[in-house]
């Protein structure tokens, strides 16, 4: 069988798997389809938020963006895991027990204003929407790489398939196909990363094989990783070659960042106790680390397999010849996403620094014009592990059908928060009070339907600036929401003034700062200053400025607390009762 | 009354454990896999041939992070008994 069937069978399972769940699971009534009745057990939870959680930026990318830069990209992988600590301990149990169906509700209600409300709707609406363009485009790249149809085929198939359970079931059909996806990603990442960890270590356990000794050399895998590519001059693997302070923002704006994300947030309305919400937040994060503990090792190990592939005996020694590259180089240099040129004539292939200075008097001494392998999209890293590894062609099918999951699970749980937002927190709340219950379920499936054609428009045609809007999502969830989430808890006395003043504040000072940067509304060559390190305020850099602008946040929330008054003393008694868990369940019917 | 003084003391109790709960992660993830990894590699252990924090980067913190929140969980679902505002 050939490898395009066997992908076509593998995707088509697990999209009927999909299909089938969201048949099973409809939603009949508005708690079902925001919160899926509250009757979702905190282990599936888990593995759902996982789902939710871990995108396409996580499935394909993690592991490229670890490998070509090594130590310092930790930031990655702390920040995104270390955010789960912040929701357990200061969101999640609070938001669940308050016992409403949307973030903006809870800031709506808390600081009795509909003007926070709305400027919650807006932040979320900005932070969801720039989020799920990424995914689409994920999935549509995903779809024309593994089932050969184009671009816009692939969007449509992806989109039908999301509006089928996310339309029909809500979060009820979102969460149980969630767990699915978990299912097949996990499975399709693990595999490959395990069959690569016993080639090079003998090691089963990937983030044991990263520790331990590279069998071939004797010597431990990443002081022969820091070896070779300190011989080609490239910087080691280990080292620290940024600023300390920008990895320390830049991670501190991820685990802010990811707290603050809205369809994250809402998962923890599903779980039936409040206690669920903190052991769901638990489960969610030894999901979550399963993916994230092996990706560091496939990238190590991928880049150390680069260059043994180009360099059989030894850094110092000749490379291959061209006629002698394995079929996963040719295959791949036809996407274009890897892309070899001769430079010098001889036939062989030169991979190294050629940016280095101190490396260039050893390359013009080994009659070397210039690094040969030109582009290596650090996409294809996860993607061509299993050819890498030389594993059978049902684990490359797995690969796609994974990859999909990722992106798929993660846009439908964007699409609910936007979805609700409109439907529960606009429509229901500010323009048409009076609705029943049965009219605003309906109205949530058509914002939905909405919602998902906006995303498939934008995914066909996305904006040039896909790392950018990572940037600004968790930005912004940094310097609007989660700061205002939190004090609306732990601050009795945070009023309304200081919460819209707050939020308003977070929003203008990073919007501003990244968009001095990266152009405004990322139209490239509108930036006021070049997005260089000296030209950076405090040499923060954009992508670190959502820590700054939630301390912006709080600062400005406090002030304006101070100048005005108290809140009401209905409100205070609110905070009261939301700080303990007793009498969570009466908020089951509401 | 007393009541309200159980609420006030629960409340203390929970900042009291979060605050400890933040510290431990700000030491695993900024202290020693960033800002204190050079004080880390001064120390003669390394682990699989690099230093800790190199470790405590890639591995380490997230660890600690999953130990963290199940700690608290486990603390809080006793605390929550022991001042009567469990849920029945």
């Amino acid at each position: 069988m050939d490898q395009f069937t066997l992908n076509l069978i593998v995707v088509g399972a697990s999209f009927a798997l999909y299909i089938g769940i969201a048949i099973w699971a409809r939603a009949g009534t508005t708690s079902d389809f925001y919160t899926a009745s509250r009757g979702v057990n905190p282990i599936v939870n888990g593995a759902a938020t996982a789902a939710d959680w871990m995108s396409a930026a996580s499935f394909i990318s993690m592991a490229g963006l670890i490998a070509f830069v090594g130590y310092g990209n930790s930031s990655f992988l702390m920040g995104w895991t270390g955010g789960y600590v912040l929701l357990a301990l200061l969101l999640a149990p609070y938001l669940r027990k308050f016992g409403r169906f949307t973030v903006p509700e809870f800031i709506g209600d808390r600081f009795y204003s509909q003007s926070a409300r709305i400027v919650a709707v807006i932040c979320l609406l900005t932070i969801s929407i720039t989020y799920v363009i990424g995914q689409m485009a994920g999935a549509g790249v995903a779809f024309s790489r593994f089932l050969e149809v184009d671009n816009t085929t692939g969007l449509l198939i992806a989109s039908g398939v999301v509006f089928m359970y996310a339309v029909m079931g809500g979060m009820k059909g979102i969460t149980y196909t969630q767990l699915a996806q978990y299912c097949v990603l996990i499975t399709a990442y693990t595999i490959p990363a395990v069959f690569i960890s016993i080639q090079l270590t003998g090691n089963p356990v990937p983030p044991l094989g990263l520790f331990s000794t590279h069998a071939e050399s004797g010597l431990p895998l990443l002081t022969k990783l820091d070896q070779v590519l300190v011989e080609l001059g490239f910087h080691d693997y280990t080292g620290l070659h940024s600023s300390t302070m920008n990895m320390f923002l830049f991670t501190l704006s991820l685990m802010i960042g990811t707290a603050g994300l809205p369809h994250v947030i809402i998962r923890f309305f599903t779980v039936p106790k409040v206690s669920d919400a903190r052991k769901s937040a638990g489960w969610a994060l030894v999901f979550i680390a399963l993916l994230y503990l092996t990706a560091p090792a496939v990238g190590a190990m991928a880049r150390l397999n680069i260059v043994t592939t180009i360099f059989p005996n030894g850094t110092t020694e000749q490379p291959i010849e061209y006629s002698a590259q394995p079929d996963w180089m040719e295959t791949w240099a036809q996407t274009g996403l890897l892309a070899f040129e001769d430079k010098n004539g001889d036939g062989r292939i030169q991979y190294y620094n050629d940016n280095s200075e101190e490396f260039a008097a050893t390359a013009a001494e080994r009659g070397w014009e210039g690094n040969e392998m030109v582009t290596f999209n650090r996409d294809i890293l996860v993607l061509a592990n299993p050819e890498i590894a030389q594993l059978p062609g049902w684990v490359i099918a797995l690969i796609a059908a994974g990859g999909l999951a990722a992106a798929l699970s993660t846009a439908a749980g964007l699409l609910l928060a936007i979805s609700s937002a409109i439907s529960h927190d606009l429509l229901k709340s500010v323009l048409m009070p009076k609705i029943t219950d049965k009219q605003e379920l309906m109205a949530a499936r058509i914002s939905m339907a909405f919602a998902i054609a906006l995303a498939t428009i934008l995914g066909l045609n996305p904006p040039g600036f896909a790392a950018q809007v990572v940037a600004l999502a968790f930005g912004l969830a940094a310097a609007t929401l989660f700061p205002a989430l939190m004090m609306g808890i732990f601050s009795r006395k945070m009023n309304r003034q200081g919460a819209i003043v707050g939020m308003l504040a977070g929003l203008t000072m990073t919007l501003l700062y990244i968009f001095t940067y990266l152009g405004w509304f990322f139209i490239p060559d509108t930036n006021m200053l070049a997005n260089t390190p000296e030209n950076w305020i405090f040499g923060i850099s954009p992508l670190s400025v959502g820590a700054i602008g939630a301390v912006v946040n709080f600062t400005a929330a406090y002030i304006t607390m101070k100048l005005t008054g108290e809140p009401p003393e209905h409100i205070q008694e609110l905070v009261e009762s939301i700080r303990v868990p007793r009498g969570a369940e009466a908020a089951v019917d509401h | 009354m007393t009541l309200d003084k159980t609420a006030a003391a629960y409340w203390k109790a929970n900042i009291r454990i979060i605050f400890i709960c933040l510290i431990i992660w700000a030491i695993s993830s900024f202290g020693f896999a960033i800002l204190l990894r050079p004080a880390l590699a001064a120390l003669p252990i390394t682990f699989g041939g690099v230093d800790l924090g190199f470790w405590f980067a890639q591995q380490g913190s997230i660890l600690i992070f999953i130990g963290i929140i199940f700690y608290y969980t486990w603390y809080m679902n006793r605390l929550d008994q022991e001042f009567d505002v469990d849920e029945k």
